[in-house]
């Protein structure tokens, strides 16, 4: 039992990280019904700038608290990204916008290789490490062994996507949003301002790449400028199968996904096919629910 | 001075309308890709080496002494990059001989192109028996897999005196692989159990799942042959969970990186490797501390290796008196002991050297001698 329970609380640990990624998959799809292949090199770079932050904060040695460093690197990294975000899509997307979507998707792939070999180029290739902002406290109870750190990140992470869920819900631009994602002909005749609305949808989505990129860092803290790919995958399967375009279905996902990576190993008795059961899962799915698990069905208006 | 000897040689690199013979030498190395210190040793303790043959005159071939020229290729660490970089470091840069690749995994396919295409390949530090298995061309610096989990079999049962030990390893790779396999044959030959043999694959930076199971079966020691960026992660990952026994590794370990990432947890872990600078010649010091006021740092395993295998290479080359691949290679499996800067290697036929390993422990954030073991 006690060997269950732990195994869910990595699982939660890692499908918190996943889910905070896809979002911003499913946002900007909702959107623009494109997918932003960069998203995560975005989440990438949102790791390197927390580190500098975290290395700048630690380094001025004015013994700040703990939380203080970590909410600093926190804004830094959330702001740098969203601006980073807004920019690839005003340089990048927004020309393509009338092109054909494969257009924009190929891109979209581009723009992360570019941020990739960006980062190689000017940071090296050497792994980073992000310095331990908090100090890691083991705790233990009924038999599950977690840190601080953990607890830390599933709080934040949950944290992030119930504002999120909130704006989208419950404000103007929340509103907004949705009506350029129902229809993004009459939206505009309705007085929505797309493009601003479109920005916004990045830059939401980015910074809330680049808070999972620092608590990512804070679990793992090894940093590669190819660190994005992987997770960036994992994420974007969690935006599918959840149901991409809806936001609770990316969160969804992306605890599934954490739980598919944690319990292969265990019940398969080797990691070996962690990855093949991953995509099984989402061909499967995608055979009999091609919308993903919350998607609604889109009809074609005549 | 060295950096007379660096800029002398780039100008002999620069012109490359020369006419006159030369010796020219591939490196395959690792220069991006997960391991960038190794091929970052690598390509320095290369150029360390021609810099110093061209600076005293050249290589005596024959009766003449030719200057020594280095090509080098990037693998991205990737298997297919490293086949190719063999490839065109053959058939554009007609290079007589290559020294690397490093790891396993990109050693193995490009000694077969090297094998293919006859021409002479020093893997500095790929340790798996298959880089050289059949292979009359292709030659190594370092000890093999077998006897390094040999090594790490017996540390374990006789100095740790630990009855049962944990495994988790890198299935992706074959050096992680092919040791991690060793040593679970010689442990449990040896009378110990192992009670997890758990893997991944190369890139996970979660290792929580395995390391539940691993803590489920209570070892009292947990073996990590992975290299030096993925270990810190492994082993922070591991006593966060409450692990709580010994942690040993292997030659992989050993790049100061790994201290960098790795921090307290670390402390008291101990690992094979090629050579303990503490103890080293006065050969080997004098290398050590010319290499140091080079580059601002210590050489580590690979750089070490690196230049053994280019002084191999060379001592082949004299004595051949010629610059022609087969005898080069005939000249090398002919040397039957050398001694070089990580020790003494004997040669028995094979491309495979037998050649003693230390044990070095992490105190004090640094690596430590512990103990030599000899084959």
């Amino acid at each position: 039992m006690a060997l269950a329970l732990q195994y869910l609380l990595n699982a939660l640990q890692l499908g918190s990280v996943y889910a905070l990624i896809a979002l911003g998959y499913s946002m900007v799809y909702g959107i623009l019904t494109m997918i932003n292949f960069a998203h995560g090199d975005i989440f990438m770079v949102g790791a390197y700038l927390a580190m500098w932050a975290a290395c700048f904060l630690l380094g001025l040695n004015l013994t700040f608290p703990a939380m203080f460093v970590f909410l600093g690197a926190l804004l830094f990294s959330m702001t740098l990204t969203a601006v980073l975000g807004v920019a690839i899509e005003r340089l990048a997307y927004r020309p393509l916008r009338q092109a054909p979507r494969v257009s924009a998707v190929i891109t979209a792939l581009g723009v992360g290789l570019f941020l990739e070999n960006f980062t190689l180029a000017t940071i090296g290739p050497e792994p980073r490490q992000i310095p331990a902002i908090i100090p890691v406290q083991q705790l233990s109870w009924a038999g599950i062994s977690f840190t601080n750190i953990q607890i830390l990140i599933i709080i934040v992470a949950i944290g992030l996507m119930l504002l999120l869920d909130w704006v989208v819900r419950h404000t103007m631009t929340g509103m907004a949003m949705r009506a350029i994602s129902y229809d993004c002909q009459v939206a505009p005749l309705m007085g929505v301002p797309v493009n601003r609305v479109i920005s916004l949808t990045f830059a939401i989505g980015s910074a809330i790449a680049g808070a999972g990129g620092l608590l990512y860092g804070l679990a793992y803290p090894v940093l590669d400028p190819y660190m994005g790919i992987r997770i960036g995958w994992w994420a974007f399967i969690s935006a599918v199968v959840g149901g991409i375009g809806n936001i609770r279905g990316a969160m969804l996902g992306g605890f599934l996904l954490g739980a598919v990576e944690i319990f292969t190993p265990v019940l398969l008795a080797s990691s070996t096919y962690r990855d093949c059961v991953a995509f099984s899962m989402l061909l499967i799915l995608l055979v009999f629910k091609p919308t993903g698990i919350l998607g609604r069905p889109t009809f074609e208006k005549v | 001075m060295c950096l007379v000897w660096l800029v002398f040689s780039l100008i002999c690199c620069g012109c490359s309308t020369r006419t006159e013979p030369e010796v020219r030498l591939g490196i395959n190395a690792e220069l991006t890709g997960s391991k960038p210190t190794v091929g970052d040793s690598c390509k320095k303790a290369a150029e360390y080496l021609a810099a110093q043959i061209n600076q005293g005159g050249g290589l005596k071939v024959g009766n003449k002494a030719l200057p020594v020229r280095l090509f080098i290729e990037d693998n991205e660490d990737k298997a297919e990059s490293a086949a190719a970089a063999a490839q065109k470091l053959i058939n554009q840069n007609n290079v007589l001989a290559i020294i690397g690749p490093n790891a396993s995994g990109n050693a193995i396919p490009a000694a077969r192109i090297c094998e293919d295409n006859g021409v002479i390949m020093i893997s500095p530090w790929s340790t798996n028996p298959k880089t050289t298995e059949g292979k009359k061309f292709i030659f190594r610096a370092c000890f093999i897999d077998d006897f390094q989990g040999q090594v790490m079999a017996k540390f374990a049962r006789q100095k740790l005196r630990v009855g049962t030990a944990a495994v988790l390893y890198d299935v992706a790779s074959e050096y992680n692989k092919g040791i991690a396999e060793f040593f679970k044959k010689f442990f449990e030959a040896d009378g110990g159990k192992v009670v997890a043999f758990a893997s991944y694959t190369t890139g996970d930076k979660d290792f929580s799942s395995q390391l539940t199971t691993i803590k489920a079966t209570n070892p009292q020691l947990l073996f990590l042959p992975n290299y030096y960026n993925e270990v810190p992660l492994q082993v922070k990952q591991a006593r966060n969970q409450g692990l709580i026994g010994d942690i040993i590794g292997s030659d992989s370990w050993g790049s100061q990186e790994l201290l960098k990432l790795g921090g307290q947890e670390l402390e008291g872990a101990y690992f094979s490797t090629h050579y303990a600078p503490d103890l080293a010649s006065p050969r080997a010091q004098k290398f050590i501390s010319e290499y140091e006021t080079c580059y601002g740092k210590k050489p580590d395993d690979v750089a070490a290796l690196t230049y053994d295998a280019g002084l191999l290479l060379c001592q082949a080359i004299i004595q051949a008196g010629s610059l022609d691949r087969g005898k080069v290679r005939d000249a090398l499996a002919q040397i039957t002991e050398y001694e070089g800067v990580t020790g003494r290697m004997t040669f028995r036929g094979s491309g495979d050297p037998i050649k003693s390993a230390v044990i070095l422990q992490i105190r004090d954030g640094q690596f430590k001698y512990f103990a030599t073991v000899q084959p």
